[in-house]
């Protein structure tokens, strides 16, 4: 181990982390947002949209993310349309996690009941109140477990923006490779750095499960 | 019966696609009354019930609250609802909030009432069911019965005039239907106008005033519980009472 290196490269590893949390939260959020939206046009079945949604979901998950991204970078300049590489990786990651988001939503709305709905009706909620205080908290506690899954799986995926040369901690790892050859120790600071971001993401998540989840279920 | 007519069907017909499940019901419910649907499986007591609550769409005929039309194509449901309590087979109590928060939904999120006041009520009514000490508790730690009969507490804090009891007790191990039906006879004697659909014969003819048998959507016969049990005037009422009577029979 040259620990020398490893000192040395640790301010890159720190900037290229902070690069790496800015493109997952941003990814994330708006990953929950498109999948929100998508979960919602399923579940009511608004007419065209619902089926353009479901276009859309079969596209992003049955094409690899990393084709996407090149896909949004490279081939939409033929078109004249050129895109921050920034703007391209959140885009990207955007439209990956958007669908699985989708899924994670859906599979929770629909895992309320007829019944529910009906009972909610039978105490004179209007269509919105059944929504609030019955379909959304219900839906949403069968739905965390997924939705965490699938913000963990995003952060980890950021890793395939080095591709359209954004400096994140990829990227850094494999520039530092190509500069020094110090291939173990560049590749176990980036392990070590994906763990610390990724660690207390994890056990936030976990512990708003619990909170999200107490009390519910089970007849 | 000189009371007013409180829930009044004409002429209610109910399909769903090409089956008719409902033939031209005529039903009258005075105030206080308490009126007992029977009949076999399949014969339309359930849809008859889910289509006074609007539930289900009604394809012609009318149905009218206090003498006001609840079937027109403008009926605000999330309104009528608010007059009438309907209780399931399956209880249905929303699981990710507590027995109390189950009961005060509807008053203050519909009825807008002030926490204060509902909750005073709900407290009242939980201990009439024995289950005031259980108000923090959720769903999943009650019994069958335990949350049938908070189910019906849950319609009753809205303050209906009239209840509608859909199979309440057909989902519940043996032991725990008495206490159900206890709660719905004492009902009864406060004057709660109610119409129930049930498989309880036992308890159909201590709670009843009338009894209404409906076999194949159409209602067969219409008569005073007493009568109806003692001596009923059609065969298919005759026919279906026997089903019930093998313990006579045998002993």
């Amino acid at each position: 181990m040259n620990f020398g290196f490893i000192v040395q490269s640790l301010p890159l590893y720190w900037k290229a982390a902070q690069l790496t949390l800015t493109i997952s939260v941003w990814a994330i959020a708006l990953s929950l947002l498109v999948g929100f939206l998508c979960s919602l046009a399923i579940y009511y079945r608004v007419r065209v949209l619902k089926s353009i949604v479901k276009v859309y979901i079969e596209f992003s998950r049955n094409t690899p993310s990393l084709i996407q991204l090149f896909f949004l970078y490279y081939g939409l300049t033929q078109i004249g349309l050129k895109l921050e590489a920034e703007l391209c990786a959140v885009a990207g990651l955007t439209f990956l996690g958007g669908s699985y988001m989708a899924e994670a939503f859906r599979s929770g709305l629909e895992a309320v009941g007829k019944t529910q709905i009906e009972s909610g009706l039978s105490i004179g909620l209007s269509r919105a109140q059944l929504v609030r205080y019955v379909i959304f908290p219900q839906a949403f506690s069968v739905s965390m477990p997924a939705l965490e899954a699938n913000a963990i799986f995003l952060m980890k995926e950021t890793s395939i923006v080095s591709a359209v040369a954004l400096p994140d901690l990829m990227f850094v790892a494999k520039d530092l490779i190509g500069m020094y050859y110090s291939t173990t120790e560049a590749l176990t600071l980036l392990v070590l750095f994906y763990l610390l971001l990724l660690l207390p993401v994890s056990l936030l998540l976990s512990a708003l499960e619990r909170k999200v989840r107490y009390g519910q279920f089970g007849n | 019966m000189e009371k007013d007519i409180l829930l009044e069907i004409k002429q209610l017909h109910k399909s769903y696609d090409d089956r008719t499940v409902l033939d031209g019901i005529d039903l009258q419910v005075h105030k206080g009354e308490v009126v007992v649907i029977l009949g076999p499986s399949g014969c339309g007591k359930s849809t008859l019930l889910r289509c006074i609550n609007g539930l289900e769409p009604i394809q012609s005929g009318e149905i009218s609250l206090d003498g006001q039309s609840i079937s027109s194509a403008g009926t605000q449901w999330h309104l009528v609802r608010q007059k009438i309590g309907m209780v399931f087979q399956s209880y249905d109590l929303f699981p990710h909030i507590t027995i109390l928060e189950n009961i005060l939904l509807g008053p203050l999120k519909v009825q807008k009432r002030s926490r204060e006041e509902a909750r005073r009520q709900a407290e009242t009514l939980l201990e009439r069911i024995g289950l005031l000490d259980r108000k923090n508790a959720y769903p999943r730690q009650l019994s069958g019965g335990q949350k049938q009969r908070v189910a019906i507490v849950r319609a009753l804090c809205m303050n209906p005039e009239v209840m509608l009891f859909d199979e309440v007790t057909a989902a519940l191990d043996p032991e725990m239907v008495r206490e159900v039906l206890d709660v719905m006879l004492g009902l009864a004697k406060q004057g709660m106008t109610m119409v129930i659909v049930t498989h309880e014969m036992g308890f159909a003819r201590a709670v009843a005033d009338k009894v209404v048998f409906i076999d194949e959507g159409k209602i067969v016969e219409e008569s005073n519980a007493e009568l109806f049990f003692t001596d009923p005037k059609t065969d298919r009422a005759k026919q279906f009472l026997n089903i019930f009577n093998f313990d006579e029979e045998k002993g």
